[in-house]
């Protein structure tokens, strides 16, 4: 099982060091100089909901500069994108996680860090959690809000994303794996959401909430300081707000032009720097 | 021409069904009958494949279901029938025949933003999300089918049967009560059938409204997890062909069994009227 795990870590690790500062080129393709003007067609993206707000400005961006090319965007979950892509259904699959042993074969390109934030109802007093309390709500061995310092909230009401959820797999890492627990042990009781928006609006509605999204959804709800760590761009940036994980497109092995060129696009300055402004954390 | 139609239509359902076999039949083996359709832990990452808390979920979901469609339905199809003035008729009878061609997800989306909260209000707390929310708009959804196939069989009954009841000087709530009900009855059960197969094979507007958790509940206002909303939770973020996503198939399976039983029953109840 250990070196399963470890296997399953190992793969996409690799790939990211050998692809994570290339571009996409090769696939015999010819010079790019005179290409660029001529540049036209439909390219689809589906698959992760964390990705969905990046990608949807990327898309708007890369549409501005070439005209001729349209990008259609839509969601469905990590693996969806990659049983999407390999399918052939679409051009492109957005991934919150790493693909895992035994999906598809398929090329991985970082284009953005993303962190995952603990959030609970506007009207919670609580505004700070350590590491090992959230996991423990998580596990079902803290079930009152008068154990963690809100002395009317009553009993937590738990929720949680789908299994196989790219934000899930980042908060399985990032908070539960801390005190050596693992999705497998996330309180039954836990209501389960198939997306980032569902949980939002979730917990918006229901003050003895917790929840976790991605760090584009946290509109309307109250992020909790994790260890007196605050959730920022600029604590994600310099590795101090522990739950992160990189949001990335995969494709197959030769894409067309178009795809390639928005991929490029995606991970150029420019790209990065839209999803700065968006609220993401830029690969570098 | 319509034989190749026919065909057509007949070579896709099997198709389906083939499919579903193909990917479901080879979990149901790995993971044994037994442990499947009676193991009460679904933990993919342990081996755990058990769906007998969403069967029972799905069962409950469907008495419920039944316990306020059948009443509101049956109650709905004698007014419509043997009460209501003709211009009512003219007005109400269109709108339910409507109402059925509202998609499921209208329904949750309504039940997601209005009764979720309410119910949350009421019962003190939580998110609102539970077993009953997804009685009550399944309930919603499944009534237009009911009362419409119910008021059918009510104004099939022969017009002699009221008439000679009236004769002989019963009242008319004597006449609906002892006459007309247990004459139309094969028609009304096979209302209340049909809706009880809708009410299992519901997924999205389940899905929004029921809270998914995975624990047996032990109340109406706990999150439940039924066959149909297990497979719309999962199903996409799983890794085509792994041992998780074939078991959803063999939930399938099991789903597509419930409802052609359902529907047997139905076919011959309507057969025998």
């Amino acid at each position: 099982m250990a070196s399963r795990i470890k296997k399953s870590l190992m793969f996409p690790l690799a790939a990211l060091i050998i692809l994570g500062l290339t571009s996409v080129s090769g696939c015999g393709g010819g010079g790019d100089g005179g290409s660029e003007v001529a540049l036209t067609g439909t390219i689809t993206e589906s698959g992760s909901t964390s990705v969905k707000p990046l990608a949807e400005a990327l898309a708007a961006a890369f549409m501005d500069k070439y005209p001729k090319v349209k990008i259609e965007i839509g969601g469905g979950g990590s693996g969806k994108g990659i049983s999407d892509c390999a399918a052939g259904i679409s051009d492109i699959g957005a991934v919150s996680r790493p693909p895992k042993i035994g999906e598809a074969d398929l090329i991985y390109y970082p284009i953005a860090r993303d962190a995952v934030a603990i959030v609970v109802n506007e009207d919670n007093s609580v505004t700070e959690l350590t590491t090992e309390q959230v996991a423990k709500i998580y596990t079902g061995d803290i079930t009152k809000w008068s154990e963690v310092g809100w002395a009317n909230g009553g009993d937590i009401t738990v929720y949680c994303r789908e299994a196989g959820s790219g934000t899930l797999d980042c908060f399985e890492h990032g908070v539960l794996r801390e005190i050596g627990k693992k999705e497998a042990d996330i309180t039954p009781n836990a209501e389960r959401y198939d997306s980032n928006a569902g949980m939002q609006i979730a917990v918006q509605a229901d003050a003895s909430a917790i929840g976790f999204v991605s760090l584009g959804y946290v509109e309307g709800l109250k992020v909790l300081k994790l260890d007196g760590i605050e959730c920022t761009i600029e604590t994600c940036k310099s590795g101090d707000y522990p739950v992160l994980r990189r949001l990335a497109f995969v494709s197959k092995a030769c894409p067309d032009e178009p795809t390639k060129a928005f991929i490029n696009f995606c991970r150029s300055e420019e790209g990065q720097a839209i999803a700065a402004e968006k609220g993401y954390v830029p690969l570098t | 021409m319509v034989l190749v139609c026919a065909a057509l239509a007949f070579l896709v359902l099997l198709l389906i069904t083939i499919l579903i076999f193909r990917d479901g039949f080879s979990a149901l083996l790995e993971i044994g009958l037994g442990n499947f359709l009676f193991g009460t832990e679904w933990i993919p990452s342990a081996g755990k494949y058990g769906i007998s808390t969403f069967i029972l979920n799905s069962v409950f979901l469907t008495l419920g279901t039944l316990a306020l469609a059948a009443p509101l339905g049956v109650g709905c199809a004698i007014f419509l029938a043997e009460v209501a003035p003709y211009r009512v008729r003219q007005a109400v009878r269109p709108a339910t025949d409507l109402l059925v061609g509202i998609p499921s997800v209208v329904y949750g989306l309504v039940g997601m933003t209005l009764l979720c909260p309410l119910i949350a209000d009421l019962s003190g707390g939580g998110s609102g999300h539970c077993l009953l929310a997804a009685i009550i708009v399944v309930t919603i959804m499944v009534l237009p089918t009911v009362v419409s196939i119910s008021e059918d069989s009510l104004r099939a009954v022969p017009r002699e049967y009221k008439e000679g009841a009236l004769a002989l000087g019963a009242t008319h709530w004597q006449v609906i009560r002892k006459v007309m009900l247990p004459a139309a009855r094969p028609g009304i059960v096979s209302a209340l059938i049909l809706g009880m197969g809708r009410a299992i094979g519901e997924a999205l507007a389940a899905y929004m409204v029921i809270g998914n958790a995975f624990a047996m509940i032990h109340s109406p206002l706990d999150p439940a997890r039924t066959l149909t909303s297990h497979i719309v939770g999962e199903i996409p973020e799983i890794a085509v062909g792994s041992l998780q996503f074939r078991a959803l198939f063999a939930t399938g399976i099991v789903l597509l069994v419930i409802i052609l039983a359902f529907n047997s029953i139905g076919f011959i109840t309507r057969r025998r009227s």
